[in-house]
């Protein structure tokens, strides 16, 4: 493994960087100087680390999924409960940073894109505790499959703008936030909700994310005395994967692993597998792998989950690709869903679809390990959002 | 036939400012939309009408500075199987047929999966002007951008009503051809500012160019144009060209008279 090379300057190895229609060059260079002002700024991490412990519920549990691991006969399963945050998911670890830091930017207005809904969301919530005009970009695929989510949002007083073009959904969304943005940059802050984007971005959200892995790192020593051996974590964007994992790269011990949604099979053509099987490219402001076409076109992501149905991923995802620091595998849809299942009857916990994947893939490897060896899902969200996909699904499909 | 004011030999960055000496109009259109056939018979008419300079559009699926009539032209460019291979066989085919120069304009990603190189020495080969890349602010990738300007390929970079003083110098230096400067915040085909907000605006770019200035973004028609043109040295006119396309796409001599109607009206007020 290469040596891992923290970034500042907007790029991880190759990846990164800031490709942007120029009027969004000096609203970007703003933010990266608010964010790295505070970063320094003991006020700012105090009010934030109060947000998150008395209104988003933090630490969240780190739990020992006794049944699970029995029932696989293999390594010992934790999980960390994301999923038991305010608004259900890991989501809010980020939303509430960056409402803090568009108060402080004097912003009076906030935009985000969504496509499981989780995140917008997480954004509404926190936008209707400070105050401000909140709307939210979805793609009209994801309103319709994650309709508890729509109706979450606008409750919380969002607006939600459904977006029609494309495939309608969360990389239409994010082309439609971003078009939002280069129209109203002066007053508007938009809240991106993965480590994609330009820089700062992808910088930014995973130091609010890495909230996880630090609690967990802690968490794990309390329970082990020790670190775990396998860390599993969805990837869609990479935001929860990145909160978990980055606390640990130096760890080398530490194995590292994404899981990206393999839809109805990679040999199908209809996954988003795009560390896996994309080209390099340049997406929503950032160069990363990517799902395109030998013109350079972006091609239609699947996956049945909504928060893992996009053609990219984080550029530092990338870069740990190429470094070899985390491996990256794959998990369909049937899979996915079989594992939710398992969850449900087994902890008496419904996991979010995304997270379903990590589940997944750990049930895979758990069986061919041995008891003295460890394993740490992200469970990043709750799936109640996901009863009615799940339903269709097995109403469609023998199981 | 009429040969291109910019010979072989010429450099183009000169030849660019050249086209400003009196007002020029910039009409712009995505390469494919309907079809590269009829795309090649709207270029030479924009070129009879009166065009100073054309804009081609190379499309792309995701572009982050189109408003909606554009996003949909491109996806229109897309389905009729349009790409940069093609678009460079049709310009080649154009070579010599056309007074006015010509630009290719479009997002990042089309040209990297192209091959840098490749897209540079085809450029040159088929008589382009120029290039102009939206989402690709100069630093983030200074070597590409140099090697256009090297290969006599000027890259023409974009300015904003909210570019910071250190961007409008840094392109007003660097800058080659002409300065491409968005009317107002937003993306194409939104409404326009004030004449008045255009004007301060104008100004306090030209403080740090001695580029002509070129303006964009909102101007549909002669009315809007007539109102700008005294304090630009060009317009560029894209969405409302597009419309009509898109209204007369069934029928090509309907859409070649329209088209020759509207550039000429315009042309007739600057």
């Amino acid at each position: 493994m290469a040596t891992y090379v923290s970034t500042e300057n907007g790029y991880f190895g190759e990846f990164g960087g800031s490709f942007v229609p120029e009027t969004l060059v000096a609203a970007l260079e703003e933010l990266e100087k608010a964010y790295f002002s505070i970063k320094q700024d003991e006020g700012f991490q105090k009010e934030l680390r109060g947000l998150l412990r008395d209104y988003s519920g933090r630490p969240t549990p780190l739990y020992f999924a006794e049944k699970l691991t029995e029932s696989l006969a293999g390594a010992r399963i934790y999980l960390k409960r994301e999923d038991l945050n305010h608004t259900g998911a890991h989501k809010i670890n980020n939303t509430l940073g960056q409402i803090l830091l568009a108060n402080r930017m004097g912003k009076k207005r906030i935009i985000a894109e969504t496509g499981a809904g989780q995140h917008g969301v997480a954004t509404a919530t926190v936008a209707a505790r400070a105050g401000l005009d909140c709307c939210i970009y979805m793609g009209i695929k994801d309103m319709e499959r994650q309709k508890l989510n729509v109706v979450r949002m606008k409750l919380l007083g969002a607006e939600v703008r459904p977006v029609y073009s494309g495939t309608g959904t969360l990389k239409d969304a994010t082309n439609e936030a971003i078009r939002d943005w280069v129209t109203n940059v002066e007053n508007t802050h938009y809240i991106l909700g993965s480590v994609v984007g330009p820089h700062p971005y992808p910088l930014m959200v995973r130091d609010f994310q890495r909230i996880i892995g630090d609690e967990l790192k802690e968490q794990f020593y309390q329970q082990e005395r020790n670190l775990p051996d396998y860390i599993i974590a969805c990837v869609g964007g990479g935001s929860n994967a990145m909160g978990i994992f980055y606390p640990f790269i130096k760890a080398r011990n530490v194995k590292l692993i994404g899981v990206e949604a393999a839809g109805e099979g990679i040999s199908t053509g209809k996954h988003a597998a795009s560390i896996n099987m994309g080209r390099i490219g340049v997406l929503h402001g950032c160069k990363s792998y990517l799902l395109q076409d030998e013109d350079g076109q972006i091609l239609p992501a699947h996956s049945i989950s909504a928060g893992l149905d996009y053609p990219g991923a984080g550029p530092e995802h990338s870069y740990l690709k190429t470094i070899n620091r985390v491996e990256y595998k794959t998990v369909t849809d049937r899979e996915a869903v079989e594992a939710f299942c398992f969850l449900c009857k087994k902890e008496g916990i419904i996991p979010a679809l995304e997270s379903s994947h990590a589940l997944a893939y750990a049930m895979k490897i758990a069986p061919f390990l041995s008891k003295e060896e460890s394993i740490v899902i992200n469970l990043s969200g709750r799936g109640d959002k996901d009863v009615e996909t799940v339903l269709r699904y097995l109403e469609g499909v023998k199981l | 036939m009429n040969k291109s004011i910019l010979s072989e030999r010429t450099n183009n960055a000169e030849g660019l400012k050249m086209v400003f000496k009196k007002k020029a109009l910039m009409p712009y259109i995505t390469a494919g939309d309907p079809d590269l056939a009829m795309t090649e018979e709207i270029i030479l008419t924009l070129d009879k009408s009166g065009a100073d300079l054309i804009e081609i559009g190379i499309p792309f699926s995701d572009p982050l500075l189109d408003g909606p009539v554009i996003q949909e032209s491109g996806q229109r460019a897309l389905h009729s199987g349009t790409n940069l291979k093609k678009i460079f066989e049709m310009l080649e085919g154009l070579r010599g047929r056309i007074r006015a120069p010509y630009l290719l304009m479009g997002s990042y990603n089309p040209i990297l999966s192209y091959g840098k190189d490749k897209f540079i020495s085809d450029a040159g080969r088929t008589g382009v002007s120029g290039v102009i890349i939206p989402d690709l602010p100069y630093e983030q990738d200074i070597e590409f951008y140099q090697d256009l300007k090297k290969n006599n390929l000027p890259p023409i970079f974009m300015v904003t009503p909210v570019s910071t003083e250190k961007r409008l110098r840094l392109y007003g230096e660097i800058g080659s051809g002409f300065l491409y400067c968005v009317s107002l915040l937003g993306i194409t085909g939104t409404e326009q500012g004030s004449e008045e907000e255009i004007k301060t605006y104008l100004e306090r770019v030209r403080r740090y160019t001695d580029l002509p200035l070129a303006l964009g973004f909102g101007i549909n028609g002669p009315e809007k144009a007539k109102k700008v043109v005294e304090h630009v040295d060009g317009i560029i006119i894209g969405t409302a060209l597009i419309r009509i396309i898109k209204k007369y796409a069934e029928d090509k001599e309907l859409l070649l008279q329209a088209i020759a109607g509207f550039i000429s009206g315009i042309k007739e007020i600057m």
